[in-house]
Protein backbone atom coordinates (compact mmCIF):
# COMPACT_ATOMS: atom_id res chain seq x y z
CA UNK A 1 0.00 0.00 0.00
CA UNK A 2 2.77 2.38 0.97
CA UNK A 3 4.85 1.87 -2.14
CA UNK A 4 1.76 1.87 -4.34
CA UNK A 5 0.83 5.28 -2.96
CA UNK A 6 4.35 6.60 -3.59
CA UNK A 7 4.24 5.14 -7.11
CA UNK A 8 0.96 6.99 -7.66
CA UNK A 9 2.61 10.21 -6.50
CA UNK A 10 5.37 9.63 -9.07
CA UNK A 11 2.76 9.16 -11.81
CA UNK A 12 0.87 12.30 -10.79
CA UNK A 13 4.11 14.31 -10.63
CA UNK A 14 5.17 13.10 -14.06
CA UNK A 15 1.71 13.76 -15.54
CA UNK A 16 1.92 17.26 -14.10
CA UNK A 17 5.27 17.82 -15.83
CA UNK A 18 3.86 16.53 -19.13
CA UNK A 19 0.60 18.50 -19.03
CA UNK A 20 2.22 21.75 -17.92
CA UNK A 21 4.96 21.67 -20.55
CA UNK A 22 7.75 21.54 -17.93
CA UNK A 23 8.94 18.36 -19.63
CA UNK A 24 9.96 20.41 -22.69
CA UNK A 25 13.36 22.06 -22.09
CA UNK A 26 12.82 24.50 -24.96
CA UNK A 27 9.63 25.74 -23.30
CA UNK A 28 11.47 26.11 -20.00
CA UNK A 29 14.15 28.18 -21.72
CA UNK A 30 11.35 30.30 -23.22
CA UNK A 31 10.08 30.88 -19.68
CA UNK A 32 13.55 31.85 -18.45
CA UNK A 33 14.12 34.15 -21.44
CA UNK A 34 12.43 37.17 -19.85
CA UNK A 35 14.53 39.65 -21.85
CA UNK A 36 13.65 37.95 -25.14
CA UNK A 37 10.50 36.29 -26.45
CA UNK A 38 9.19 35.54 -22.96
CA UNK A 39 6.70 32.71 -22.44
CA UNK A 40 5.35 33.37 -18.94
CA UNK A 41 3.03 30.33 -18.84
CA UNK A 42 5.29 28.15 -16.69
CA UNK A 43 4.98 30.63 -13.81
CA UNK A 44 1.52 29.10 -13.40
CA UNK A 45 3.08 25.70 -12.78
CA UNK A 46 4.86 26.94 -9.70
CA UNK A 47 1.85 29.05 -8.76
CA UNK A 48 -0.56 26.12 -8.93
CA UNK A 49 1.83 23.72 -7.22
CA UNK A 50 2.69 26.09 -4.36
CA UNK A 51 -0.94 27.04 -3.82
CA UNK A 52 -2.21 23.45 -3.62
CA UNK A 53 0.73 22.46 -1.47
CA UNK A 54 0.47 25.43 0.91
CA UNK A 55 -3.23 24.77 1.53
CA UNK A 56 -2.85 21.00 1.79
CA UNK A 57 0.11 21.13 4.17
CA UNK A 58 -2.07 22.77 6.82
CA UNK A 59 -4.32 19.73 6.84
CA UNK A 60 -1.59 17.10 6.48
CA UNK A 61 0.53 18.46 9.34
CA UNK A 62 -2.44 18.36 11.71
CA UNK A 63 -1.81 14.64 11.91
CA UNK A 64 0.69 13.47 14.48
CA UNK A 65 2.59 11.36 11.96
CA UNK A 66 2.57 10.45 8.27
CA UNK A 67 0.55 7.44 7.12
CA UNK A 68 3.48 5.08 6.57
CA UNK A 69 6.22 6.43 8.82
CA UNK A 70 6.63 7.20 12.50
CA UNK A 71 7.31 10.91 12.11
CA UNK A 72 7.43 13.82 9.70
CA UNK A 73 11.02 14.59 8.77
CA UNK A 74 11.08 18.10 7.38
CA UNK A 75 14.06 20.44 7.09
CA UNK A 76 14.43 22.74 10.09
CA UNK A 77 17.41 24.88 9.12
CA UNK A 78 16.83 28.61 8.74
CA UNK A 79 20.38 29.88 8.18
CA UNK A 80 21.47 31.19 4.79
CA UNK A 81 24.98 29.84 4.25
CA UNK A 82 27.40 30.10 1.38
CA UNK A 83 26.61 26.57 0.20
CA UNK A 84 22.94 27.33 -0.25
CA UNK A 85 23.73 30.45 -2.26
CA UNK A 86 26.56 28.93 -4.32
CA UNK A 87 24.53 25.77 -4.97
CA UNK A 88 21.53 27.79 -6.16
CA UNK A 89 23.71 29.94 -8.44
CA UNK A 90 25.30 26.84 -10.01
CA UNK A 91 21.99 25.03 -10.36
CA UNK A 92 20.54 28.08 -12.12
CA UNK A 93 23.44 28.18 -14.59
CA UNK A 94 22.95 24.53 -15.51
CA UNK A 95 19.17 24.89 -15.68
CA UNK A 96 19.51 27.83 -18.06
CA UNK A 97 22.12 26.02 -20.15
CA UNK A 98 19.87 23.06 -21.02
CA UNK A 99 16.39 23.86 -19.70
CA UNK A 100 16.27 20.76 -17.50
CA UNK A 101 16.02 20.61 -13.73
CA UNK A 102 16.14 17.25 -11.89
CA UNK A 103 12.39 16.42 -11.94
CA UNK A 104 11.80 16.93 -15.66
CA UNK A 105 15.19 15.35 -16.42
CA UNK A 106 14.00 12.11 -14.83
CA UNK A 107 10.69 12.30 -16.70
CA UNK A 108 12.50 12.91 -20.01
CA UNK A 109 14.33 9.63 -19.38
CA UNK A 110 10.97 8.07 -20.18
CA UNK A 111 9.88 10.51 -22.90
CA UNK A 112 13.11 10.89 -24.89
CA UNK A 113 15.73 8.63 -23.31
CA UNK A 114 18.41 8.98 -25.99
CA UNK A 115 18.59 12.73 -25.34
CA UNK A 116 18.12 12.68 -21.59
CA UNK A 117 20.63 9.99 -20.79
CA UNK A 118 23.73 12.18 -21.14
CA UNK A 119 22.22 14.90 -18.98
CA UNK A 120 21.01 12.55 -16.24
CA UNK A 121 24.26 10.56 -16.19
CA UNK A 122 26.22 13.80 -15.81
CA UNK A 123 23.75 15.00 -13.17
CA UNK A 124 24.35 11.87 -11.12
CA UNK A 125 28.12 12.32 -11.43
CA UNK A 126 27.72 15.95 -10.29
CA UNK A 127 25.58 14.86 -7.35
CA UNK A 128 28.15 12.30 -6.35
CA UNK A 129 30.96 14.80 -6.73
CA UNK A 130 29.18 17.16 -4.36
CA UNK A 131 29.51 14.49 -1.69
CA UNK A 132 33.19 15.32 -1.48
CA UNK A 133 32.41 18.94 -0.68
CA UNK A 134 31.37 18.10 2.85
CA UNK A 135 27.69 18.92 2.89
CA UNK A 136 24.70 16.63 3.38
CA UNK A 137 22.52 15.81 0.39
CA UNK A 138 19.05 17.38 0.46
CA UNK A 139 16.23 15.31 1.95
CA UNK B 1 -6.00 23.78 -23.91
CA UNK B 2 -4.50 27.22 -23.39
CA UNK B 3 -0.91 27.21 -22.13
CA UNK B 4 -1.83 28.99 -18.91
CA UNK B 5 -4.62 26.53 -18.12
CA UNK B 6 -2.40 23.54 -18.89
CA UNK B 7 0.40 25.01 -16.77
CA UNK B 8 -1.93 25.62 -13.83
CA UNK B 9 -3.43 22.14 -14.09
CA UNK B 10 0.04 20.59 -14.28
CA UNK B 11 1.10 22.66 -11.29
CA UNK B 12 -1.90 21.48 -9.28
CA UNK B 13 -0.92 17.86 -10.03
CA UNK B 14 2.69 18.52 -8.96
CA UNK B 15 1.43 20.09 -5.74
CA UNK B 16 -0.88 17.14 -5.14
CA UNK B 17 2.01 14.72 -5.63
CA UNK B 18 4.06 16.62 -3.05
CA UNK B 19 1.16 16.36 -0.61
CA UNK B 20 0.95 12.60 -1.09
CA UNK B 21 4.68 12.24 -0.35
CA UNK B 22 4.32 14.43 2.73
CA UNK B 23 1.19 12.68 4.00
CA UNK B 24 2.50 9.19 3.28
CA UNK B 25 6.25 9.34 3.79
CA UNK B 26 6.49 12.51 5.87
CA UNK B 27 9.14 13.85 3.51
CA UNK B 28 9.72 16.73 1.14
CA UNK B 29 9.12 15.85 -2.51
CA UNK B 30 12.45 17.17 -3.74
CA UNK B 31 13.64 15.28 -6.77
CA UNK B 32 17.33 16.18 -6.39
CA UNK B 33 17.32 14.83 -2.84
CA UNK B 34 15.30 11.76 -3.78
CA UNK B 35 17.88 10.91 -6.45
CA UNK B 36 21.04 12.03 -4.59
CA UNK B 37 20.32 9.90 -1.53
CA UNK B 38 20.28 6.80 -3.70
CA UNK B 39 24.00 7.30 -4.28
CA UNK B 40 26.48 5.72 -1.87
CA UNK B 41 26.18 5.84 1.06
CA UNK B 42 22.64 4.82 0.13
CA UNK B 43 19.93 6.14 2.45
CA UNK B 44 18.16 3.47 4.50
CA UNK B 45 14.79 4.64 3.11
CA UNK B 46 15.74 3.86 -0.49
CA UNK B 47 12.61 1.92 -1.48
CA UNK B 48 10.17 4.83 -1.74
CA UNK B 49 12.77 6.84 -3.66
CA UNK B 50 13.18 4.12 -6.29
CA UNK B 51 9.43 3.63 -6.59
CA UNK B 52 8.80 7.38 -6.97
CA UNK B 53 11.45 7.66 -9.70
CA UNK B 54 10.01 4.59 -11.44
CA UNK B 55 6.59 6.26 -11.51
CA UNK B 56 8.08 9.44 -13.01
CA UNK B 57 9.99 7.56 -15.73
CA UNK B 58 7.23 5.09 -16.60
CA UNK B 59 4.44 7.66 -17.00
CA UNK B 60 5.63 9.15 -20.33
CA UNK B 61 6.38 5.64 -21.61
CA UNK B 62 2.89 4.36 -20.78
CA UNK B 63 1.41 7.59 -22.13
CA UNK B 64 3.14 6.98 -25.45
CA UNK B 65 2.56 3.29 -25.93
CA UNK B 66 -0.87 2.88 -24.31
CA UNK B 67 -2.51 6.23 -25.04
CA UNK B 68 -0.45 7.61 -27.95
CA UNK B 69 0.26 10.79 -25.97
CA UNK B 70 3.55 12.33 -27.03
CA UNK B 71 4.39 15.60 -25.30
CA UNK B 72 6.79 17.89 -27.14
CA UNK B 73 10.34 17.47 -25.86
CA UNK B 74 12.87 19.69 -27.64
CA UNK B 75 16.44 19.33 -26.44
CA UNK B 76 18.69 21.41 -28.67
CA UNK B 77 22.11 21.59 -26.91
CA UNK B 78 24.92 19.33 -28.12
CA UNK B 79 26.28 16.45 -26.03
CA UNK B 80 29.02 18.56 -24.42
CA UNK B 81 26.56 21.19 -23.23
CA UNK B 82 24.15 18.47 -22.02
CA UNK B 83 26.93 16.86 -19.99
CA UNK B 84 28.15 20.17 -18.57
CA UNK B 85 24.61 21.29 -17.74
CA UNK B 86 23.76 17.99 -16.09
CA UNK B 87 26.92 17.99 -13.98
CA UNK B 88 26.38 21.58 -12.80
CA UNK B 89 22.71 20.89 -12.01
CA UNK B 90 23.58 17.76 -10.04
CA UNK B 91 26.43 19.41 -8.17
CA UNK B 92 24.54 22.63 -7.48
CA UNK B 93 21.33 21.01 -6.25
CA UNK B 94 23.18 18.83 -3.76
CA UNK B 95 25.37 21.69 -2.49
CA UNK B 96 22.29 23.95 -2.31
CA UNK B 97 20.08 21.25 -0.72
CA UNK B 98 17.35 21.27 -3.32
CA UNK B 99 15.98 22.10 -6.75
CA UNK B 100 12.78 23.41 -8.33
CA UNK B 101 10.60 20.83 -6.59
CA UNK B 102 12.18 20.75 -3.13
CA UNK B 103 12.93 24.46 -2.73
CA UNK B 104 10.63 25.96 -5.38
CA UNK B 105 7.43 24.04 -4.71
CA UNK B 106 7.65 22.43 -1.27
CA UNK B 107 9.92 24.94 0.46
CA UNK B 108 8.02 28.03 -0.62
CA UNK B 109 4.72 26.38 0.35
CA UNK B 110 6.19 25.77 3.82
CA UNK B 111 7.43 29.37 3.88
CA UNK B 112 10.97 28.13 4.45
CA UNK B 113 13.28 31.15 4.35
CA UNK B 114 16.16 29.06 2.95
CA UNK B 115 13.95 27.83 0.12
CA UNK B 116 12.64 31.29 -0.71
CA UNK B 117 16.22 32.60 -0.91
CA UNK B 118 17.42 29.59 -2.93
CA UNK B 119 14.51 29.85 -5.38
CA UNK B 120 15.01 33.57 -5.98
CA UNK B 121 18.73 32.95 -6.57
CA UNK B 122 18.42 29.97 -8.91
CA UNK B 123 15.64 31.65 -10.91
CA UNK B 124 17.76 34.80 -11.29
CA UNK B 125 20.82 32.74 -12.12
CA UNK B 126 18.89 30.76 -14.75
CA UNK B 127 17.45 33.92 -16.32
CA UNK B 128 20.93 35.48 -16.56
CA UNK B 129 22.33 32.19 -17.88
CA UNK B 130 19.76 32.07 -20.70
CA UNK B 131 20.32 35.74 -21.55
CA UNK B 132 24.12 35.33 -21.68
CA UNK B 133 23.90 32.19 -23.79
CA UNK B 134 21.74 34.08 -26.29
CA UNK B 135 24.27 36.90 -26.47
CA UNK B 136 27.23 34.53 -26.84
CA UNK B 137 25.52 32.41 -29.49
CA UNK B 138 24.41 35.58 -31.28
CA UNK B 139 20.73 34.66 -31.04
Amino acid sequence: MKLFTIFLAGIIFSAGLMISGMINPQKVIGFLDIFGDWDPSLAFVMGGAVLVNAIGIRFVLRRKKPLFETKFSLPTRTDIDVRLVAGAVLFGIGWGLVGLCPGPAIAVLGAAPQKALVFVAAMIVGMYGARFIKTPAPE
Amino acid sequence: MHDFVAATLGGVLIGASALIILAGQGKIMGVSGIVARLLPPIASDWAWRIVFIAGVILTPIVARFAFDINPTVEITPNVLILAAGGAIVGFGTVIGNGCTSGHGVCGIARLSWRSVVATVIFMASAVISVALIKIISGG
